[in-house]
């Protein structure tokens, strides 16, 4: 097998906690991608969103030499060639991108992460949260549920605040009570919706922050297709944060980058 | 975690470690029929005047890694939660304090002590851990207080801890009823000084590449100097291990198989998963190669004199590296870095013990600083496995190696 024959296509496969991704490239170029719920199983939601993909770009599996897995169930892929982590794929696919770039901050569903890139678009450095789900989007998801708005929608209704409100506890459980209370107190969904996008986005400065990030600042993962947590951000951070059309699939596009150059 | 290596790679004196560390708890176990007495010693304490007084030391620190290191942490913090401590006290003083109480652990909860020996040179937590063992035990109890010498060990300061020395032997003579055996003192010192220096040497031996054991190692092996300091039986026993690690240096027997990457670990251990831990970096080719924390136990001989041992042994237990500076934590860690050639370095969070991760940002960037090498920080606690992540710390692990391999290839 020779990876490096021109004309070959490559994947990259990222299963999160919330969303299953894959990306296909060709000549250093975007192919497709594909996005599918990562549900309870994440061997099935790797062969699945492949498959889905494949059948997309009207390829076959036999066209694609090698394959980079990634995300929290990147070892659930067992068809893949190698597994890389979140931090290097988000890294490769931001550089894919635009070589600019130099900072990189990824919300995705289970963590979050800044991520600091060199010249060469190699990872200086990275900061992901703890253990803890705040700052995630799997925070958003509760307070979405608790206030029953759609997931999709949270970013609009939070940009549509006159009055943002202050949520103090950190822990998604505390939170969500307090969100509760508000609820019962008769405040403007679109006013806690923006106090809850401004309290994730505490949590996530502090990890750009904790690594001294570098303009340019790319947002990629699910969470920056959410507008009121991305407007959230750059105000806390002070700067202009660069969101592609496939930022959700950075990670994958990253994996299938490397993927061909195993 | 040496328990699937093949055979080649085992390191054969772990067996003789593992006899003498029984026959150590057997005595100990068996004190009170052999009309011994038995102390509780903190781990940073001074043991060579009970050694001289032919005192058992028990350390419940070391029986808070076995207790870790059996996967019976989990309960034990539970009981003494449940009993009222905080979730944030220390997992050694949780684990000891409820152990004391239902037996529990893999010894069944360690002998009951006639007096306890307390010295703050690690940590303020062991203060009131001691206390409320004394008032358990009803036992007296006996505090070395060694101030922390952020820049410099002043006069003030040695004045102070050597006349808490005399205070200790004198305290020691009360609850023994007997005198105190100054020569005997001399000859415990020397031995001491002479196990510590061969400590050193056994982990100086991983400088060599590729390294003939790891960190993972060298948990296991600090047992018996921090146990049996100051017996021949520690000497022999590191006399012993010199020899086989330089034996593997010559026949070029490594830990790791195919060890590229080299690696030095800040902190405690992670007693109850040393095995995975020891298996994911090696599966990345990295060995562990040193830490900080064996070697706290050998650090501060510079500031012994062996044929002075009672008047040096105040300097020396003042300045360990659990009671100095940041900056000179940061310095030690540069020069290990140095020494031993590492391409990263793993720095344990460590929720239990504060004096020990409470410097580790700064350490970290000073590190990033001066060394440009790669560092991680993965958050867990020594012995509560509530505090360990897995996926999470998975991550950072393999992301931190995917970076020193960019970086090295
Ligand atoms: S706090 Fe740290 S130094 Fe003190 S007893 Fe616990 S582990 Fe040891």
């Amino acid at each position: 097998m020779n990876n490096k024959e021109r004309g070959s296509i490559y994947a990259g496969i990222d299963i999160g906690s919330i969303t299953a991704k894959a990306a296909l490239i060709k000549d250093n170029r975007l192919l497709a991608t594909h996005v599918i719920l990562t549900g309870y199983d994440p061997i099935n939601a790797g062969i699945k969103v492949f498959e889905a993909l494949l059948k997309k770009a009207k390829i076959s599996k036999k066209d694609v030499p090698a394959i980079v897995s990634t995300g929290y169930g990147r070892a659930s892929v067992s068809f893949a060639d190698k597994a890389l982590t979140e931090i290097i794929c988000h890294g490769t696919g931001a550089y894919f991108i635009n070589p600019e770039i130099r900072g990189i901050i990824d919300v995705g569903g289970q963590d979050s992460k800044a991520i600091l890139l060199n010249a060469k678009g190699q990872v200086e450095n990275f900061a992901m949260n703890d253990k803890c789900a705040a700052g995630t989007g799997r925070f958003l998801e509760v307070m979405a549920k608790a206030l029953e708005v759609e997931l999709n929608q949270l970013g609009d209704f939070g940009l549509n605040a006159d009055k943002p409100l202050k949520i103090s506890s950190i822990c998604t459980v505390f939170a969500e009570s307090e969100v509760i209370s508000m609820i019962a107190g008769q405040q403007k969904r679109e006013n806690i919706i923006a106090g809850i996008h401004d309290s994730a986005a505490a949590r996530v400065a502090i990890l750009a922050n904790k690594i001294k990030i570098k303009k340019p600042v790319m947002m990629t993962g699910g969470v920056a297709k959410n507008k009121g947590m991305v407007a959230a951000l750059e105000k806390r951070l002070g700067l202009t944060l660069i969101v592609k059309d496939f930022a959700q699939e950075n990670g994958a596009i990253g994996a299938a980058v490397l993927a061909s150059k195993l | 975690m040496s328990d699937k290596l093949p055979e080649k790679r085992k390191i054969k004196s772990a067996k003789k470690m593992r006899d003498i560390m029984t026959t150590y708890y057997l005595d100990a176990m068996t004190a009170k029929q052999n009309n011994r007495q038995v102390a509780w010693i903190t781990s940073g304490g001074p043991v060579e005047p009970l050694v001289a007084m032919d005192i058992i030391p028990v350390y419940p620190e070391n029986h808070g890694a076995m207790i870790g290191a059996s996967k019976m942490g989990e309960d034990l913090c539970i009981k003494a939660e449940d009993m009222g401590y905080s979730s944030d006290l220390c997992s050694y003083a949780r684990t000891d304090i409820s152990c004391s109480i239902v037996k529990g652990g893999p010894l069944g909860g360690l002998p009951e002590p006639d007096m306890l020996i307390c010295c703050n040179n690690i940590c303020g937590t062991v203060l009131k851990w001691y206390e409320i063992q004394a008032r358990y035990y009803n036992v007296p109890l006996f505090i070395l207080d060694t101030p922390i010498c952020h820049t410099q060990y002043s006069p003030e300061i040695a004045r102070y801890v050597r006349t808490q020395m005399d205070e200790y032997i004198a305290f020691l003579e009360t609850n023994t009823k007997k005198k105190f055996d100054y020569d005997k003192m001399a000859r415990v010192g020397k031995l001491a000084y002479t196990a510590q220096l061969l400590w050193q040497k056994v982990l100086n031996t991983t400088a060599h590449k590729p390294s003939p054991m790891s960190a993972f190692d060298a948990f296991f092996f600090l047992a018996l100097i921090v146990t049996l300091r100051g017996t021949q039986i520690a000497v022999d026993f590191y006399r012993q291990l010199l020899q086989e690690m330089e034996q593997r240096i010559q026949t070029g027997i490594s830990m790791v198989p195919d060890e590229k990457y080299r690696l030095l670990w800040d902190n405690l251990p992670v007693w109850y998963r040393l095995k995975w831990l020891s298996e994911k970096f090696s599966g990345h080719n990295a060995c562990l190669v040193a830490d900080t924390y064996t070697s706290a136990w050998c650090g501060a001989i510079k500031y012994t004199d062996e044929n002075n041992f009672l008047d040096s042994m105040a300097e020396a237990y003042t300045r360990i590296y659990l009671n100095i500076g940041v900056d000179q934590m940061a310095d030690q860690v540069l020069d290990m870095i140095k020494f031993y050639d590492a391409d990263g370095l793993v720095m344990h969070s460590n929720r239990s013990c504060k004096p020990y991760s409470f410097g580790q940002m700064d350490i970290m960037r000073i590190v990033r600083e001066k060394t440009n090498i790669p560092v991680i920080m993965i958050e867990a606690d020594m012995v509560d496995p509530r505090s360990f992540s897995q996926s999470q710390i998975e991550t950072r692990i393999d992301a931190f190696m995917e970076i020193i391999k960019q970086r090295n290839d």
